[in-house]
């Protein structure tokens, strides 16, 4: 499978990402210029975290104006994968391609550490390879992670069962206290309605080595490999 | 030409921001204060516009694609002199 990993100025784990898909998942692996188009033929395309330019005006409102979105959705709508890690995921809600917008976190700091996500449904491209209902552990490291949506767009939400991670306790228990920034409902990943675009706060590629104390983010690699090869 | 813009958060929208310099103005001895909404003001420079109907085309343009997210925020153009 071959992946391309999209680099924007202030991107700063598109090197983390591009590790862990070559090195550990031992996938092909190129990185994509944000002002070029070409996304060279990828499977899947991957917006990786950082503050891409600066995060200034908010959060991904400028990266969605670099010319290779215009491929990324031109490669959504043929339902090929994509995935957005943390600024990744605020750059495909300010480009239209998910849901929702992301608000300072409630407790107006800086959170990173590791935090447990309940897996709503293993029917995705994305957690194929997860047992069901898994609970995996893998660090946030963000200051806008506060998902925000209209009522009527969170009902949607839900009925279409476009949230696939919450965050959650270690058992899986969905509560207030587990939620490290004030997201709605917890959300901590949305997929778009045809379910081949995700985004989620947490970092996967932090999370999928032995010496990285939890293996549980490359799941979501792997599913995504395990997919493009059925 | 110039032009003035106002983003504001929509009502209902957490301003985790605004509530800080509100609770920090009171402890400071301003229980006056009870309520305030943080947002951000943008001036422009205009240049070869024919006239602030064009003005303020533009800038109603800019402000839904670029300068406020529709879901979370408004914008006002305050001014174009």
């Amino acid at each position: 499978m071959k992946f391309a990993v999209v680099v924007f100025p202030g991107s700063n784990c598109d090197h983390d990402t591009f590790h862990v898909l070559e090195k550990v998942l031992k996938q092909e692996v190129v990185y994509a210029w944000h002002q070029d188009t070409d996304l060279q033929g990828a499977d899947a395309v991957v917006l990786p975290g950082g503050f891409s330019y600066g995060d200034h005006l908010r959060c991904g409102a400028i990266a969605k104006f670099s010319p290779i979105l215009e491929s990324v959705k031109q490669h959504a709508e043929q339902g090929k994968l994509v995935l957005g890690i943390c600024n990744g995921f605020q750059i495909l809600q300010e480009a239209g391609l998910l849901p929702g917008v992301m608000l300072r976190n409630s407790g107006l700091k800086f959170v990173c550490r590791h935090i447990y996500l309940k897996t709503e449904s293993r029917e995705t491209p994305f957690t194929s390879s997860c047992k069901p209902g898994q609970i995996l552990k893998i660090p946030i490291a963000h200051n806008e992670g506060n998902f925000f949506i209209t009522p009527e767009e969170l009902a949607n939400l839900e009925k279409n069962q476009q949230i696939l991670f919450r965050y959650s306790d270690e058992s899986g228990d969905v509560n207030a206290a587990a939620n490290p920034n004030g997201s709605i409902n917890n959300i901590a990943g949305v997929m778009n309605r045809t379910g081949n675009v995700l985004g989620l706060m947490p970092h996967p590629e932090r999370a999928s080595e032995p010496l990285l104390c939890s293996q549980d983010g490359r799941q979501i690699f792997q599913s995504m490999v395990n997919w493009n090869a059925n | 030409m110039k032009a003035k813009i106002i983003v504001r958060l929509k009502d209902g929208v957490l301003d985790p921001q605004g509530q800080t310099i509100e609770r920090s103005l009171n402890k400071r001895g301003h229980p006056e204060i009870t309520s305030l909404r943080q947002g951000k003001y943008f001036e422009v420079e205009l240049d070869g516009l024919k006239d602030k109907a064009a003005a303020r085309q533009l800038m109603e343009k800019i402000s839904r694609d670029v300068l406020c997210n529709p879901i979370i925020e408004t914008f006002e153009i305050e001014d174009i002199s």
